[in-house]
């Protein structure tokens, strides 16, 4: 029977049908940060019982760690508590962890698959909802609550309704200036912050096909943005040279008989999608957002439409509103006093290049305060390797230590209130990046035009100048 | 978890779609290593002003509205994946949440925390709004066994779905993990066939 590429990754893990319409489902890689286990670990306490599966569970300090002076003890007290609390739970239950000051340490969606620990065909979970990254490599990733990291720390299998699938095929050639970032916000615009819902979403088409692997990862990154539970691409040589050779990949022969079984797989040719959507590459600009979820994104030379007819236009408003913003304004020219480059959306190495290059021999404007958060100290180390931390530093820019910073403002790095910051993350929700910040979220290659200009701007025509 | 089979309560609405976990339990208060607590923050920013004086307009601090029940609109529970949000919205005193659409982690957490989604149609949820707009003190009735949700009132009813499988967790107060504690043969079989 002709199956999609999810159905084959699913059915290939169910380790028992269970009743009323759910599945075990077993889980390959299982990645926890400070925040979301905690309270998982508590339970296994009060149960009496070991992860079960202790190797194949791997931590991280991420969400709440400062992006200054990693070397030294965390200043704020709380966040100090929960990260030695991570270390202290991984050492009682044999969990590996890359903490802070590790050279492995770094965002839990970029040192997954740089290890190589994401591997195609896996099912990967972690307390986190962009865990749906990984999909990039042909995986079933998906973000879950604390009860369920539990399960998979006692059992190594969560409880699962399968999802329905949603094929979502963008063909063409993508315009300059326009990268995948641009690509996804344009699909939720399309979409609703909704209209993923219930689904496990498939990127197909010659579009997707030519982006990198990091691309890719962006991707996936925000397919929960539209409320899908995941996204995934087929993995094709492309990710499989990625994987060939890092750490925690099979090695020689193992390698290659593992490569055979990933190139099987893809969807099938006559496999059955619940919801399908087509998109032309040529018809994306580079996008940002005007309200207050990712959905209400438009291509930066566009307006912001009227309320909608259908649908709550109060919720709408409201939305505006916060945001400072009017139906019908245009916001290239609009004054930007902040920008962040980073997050598990955009703190690759490709993101910074793109960047670095773009602000090369440059200034930033003097109304901007600009930040680059690497993803990972790999990342930072890569970065300084080639000199992109000076790039960064000449034009103005902040360049720190990894972790998900002002994606959601956990440690220090927060928005003041009522602050415009253009963003390459991944949520654009009211006090997403401090209370009362406003976030504009964007491409890093916008968001570099945008520290430079102190205004938004819409890079291609920049591109056009040379 | 504690067991649900029926409640009897006045409901508080929150007319809002697309509510993120953001809004429910911003992330600086995610610093907690417990589950409980989170209730003095649940909506934090948009019940409380920077300095701590509660916000007059948000429905929360109106001592008009009460109950165990949130009716929000559609899409709530958007976002981020933290349970935190339904432990939040626990602690505060919800047992139930009525919305016409439910983010999928979110839906998940809920029900793994003694937390009922209610979902019931647009037209419907319409209703349930006007009813608490006509009177404050308007009974609802949220019957698991049967699947029911009533406007005690009007005697409107609506059906609404769960997972058998999830329906008898909530009556028994079952977790997932006494589930998947007891398939530790098949999850090791499954393990020995796939090395």
């Amino acid at each position: 029977m002709s199956k999609t590429l999810f159905d084959k990754i699913w059915d290939a893990h169910v380790a028992h049908p269970a009743a009323g319409g759910m599945d075990v489902l077993y889980i390959d890689r299982h990645f926890i940060h400070e925040v979301t286990s905690p309270q998982a670990f508590d339970g296994l306490r009060q149960r009496n019982i070991p992860v079960f599966r202790p190797e194949k569970t791997i931590a991280t300090a991420d969400h709440n760690v400062p992006t200054r002076d990693q070397h030294l003890p965390i200043q704020e007290a709380l966040s100090r508590f929960q990260v030695d609390k991570l270390t202290e739970n991984c050492k009682a239950f044999g969990v590996r962890l890359y903490g802070l000051g590790h050279p492995y340490q770094g965002i839990v969606h970029v040192i997954g698959p740089e290890l190589g620990l994401t591997q195609p065909g896996m099912t990967i979970v972690c307390g986190d909802s962009h865990t749906s990254t990984h999909g990039a490599f042909g995986c079933i990733a998906f973000g879950i609550g604390t009860s369920q990291v539990e399960q998979v720390l006692a059992t190594q299998c969560l409880l699962q309704k399968k999802p329905k699938r949603m094929r979502i095929t963008v063909e063409g050639t993508l315009p300059a200036g326009v990268l995948s970032k641009d690509i996804i916000l344009y699909i939720i615009s399309r979409l609703s912050a909704s209209g993923g819902t219930g689904h496990f979403v498939e990127y197909a088409g010659s579009a997707i096909r030519s982006l990198s692997m990091e691309a890719r990862m962006t991707i996936c990154n925000m397919s929960i943005e539209m409320g899908a539970r995941g996204g995934l691409i087929a993995p094709d040589e492309k990710a499989i040279e990625y994987v060939r050779g890092r750490e925690f990949a099979p090695q020689g022969e193992a390698f290659e008989a593992a490569a055979a079984y990933w190139r099987t797989l893809y969807s099938d040719e006559d496999a059955a999608f619940d919801a399908e959507y087509h998109f032309r590459a040529e018809d994306i600009e580079p996008m940002v957002t005007y309200g207050t979820n990712p959905g209400m994104g438009m291509g930066v030379s566009q307006s912001i439409p009227a309320p909608p007819s259908k649908g709550n236009a109060q919720t709408f408003m409201k939305s505006l509103d916060y945001m400072g913003f009017q139906p019908g304004q245009k916001l290239t020219g609009r004054a930007v006093n902040y920008v962040f480059i980073g997050s598990c959306t955009n703190s690759r190495i490709e993101d910074l290049r793109l960047a670095a290059a773009y602000v090369k021999g440059k200034k930033k404007a003097d109304n901007v305060h600009a930040m680059v958060v690497p993803g990972s100290k790999q990342v930072e180390k890569q970065a300084k390797a080639e000199g992109l931390d000076r790039v960064f530093r000449e034009a103005g820019f902040d360049f720190r230590e990894p972790g998900c910073s002002a994606c959601l403002g956990m440690n220090e790095d927060k928005v003041p209130k009522g602050e415009y910051c253009v963003s390459t993350s991944n949520r654009n929700f009211e006090g997403r990046q401090g209370p009362g910040a406003r976030t504009i979220l964007a491409s890093p290659l916008t968001a570099a035009a945008t520290a430079l200009a102190g205004k938004i701007v819409d890079v291609r025509q920049d591109l056009q100048k040379g | 978890m504690e067991k649900f089979k029926k409640l009897q309560s006045t409901a508080i609405p929150l007319p809002i779609e697309d509510v993120d976990t953001d809004q429910i339990i911003p992330a600086r208060f995610l610093k907690a290593t417990t589950r409980e607590g989170f209730g003095d923050n649940l909506f934090r920013d948009w019940r409380y002003e920077a300095d701590g004086s509660p916000r007059p307009g948000f429905i929360l601090n109106n001592p008009i509205y009460q109950g165990q029940i949130l009716v929000a609109g559609r899409n709530f529970g958007c976002g981020s994946s933290r349970e935190h949000a339904a432990w939040a919205l626990y602690d505060f005193g919800f047992r139930v949440v009525v919305s016409s659409f439910f983010a999928d982690i979110f839906r998940g957490n809920a029900l793994n925390n003694g937390l009922l989604p209610v979902q019931v149609s647009e037209p419907f949820l319409q209703a349930v709004f006007s009813a608490i707009e006509a009177n404050p003190a308007t009974q609802f009735l949220v019957d698991l066994e049967a699947q029911r949700f009533t406007i005690q009132a009007t005697g409107q009813s609506a059906g609404f779905e769960i997972d058998p499988y999830k329906k008898t967790c909530m009556i028994n107060g079952y977790d997932d993990i006494d589930f998947l504690l007891n398939l530790r043969e098949e999850i090791e079989a499954f393990e020995q066939k796939n090395s």
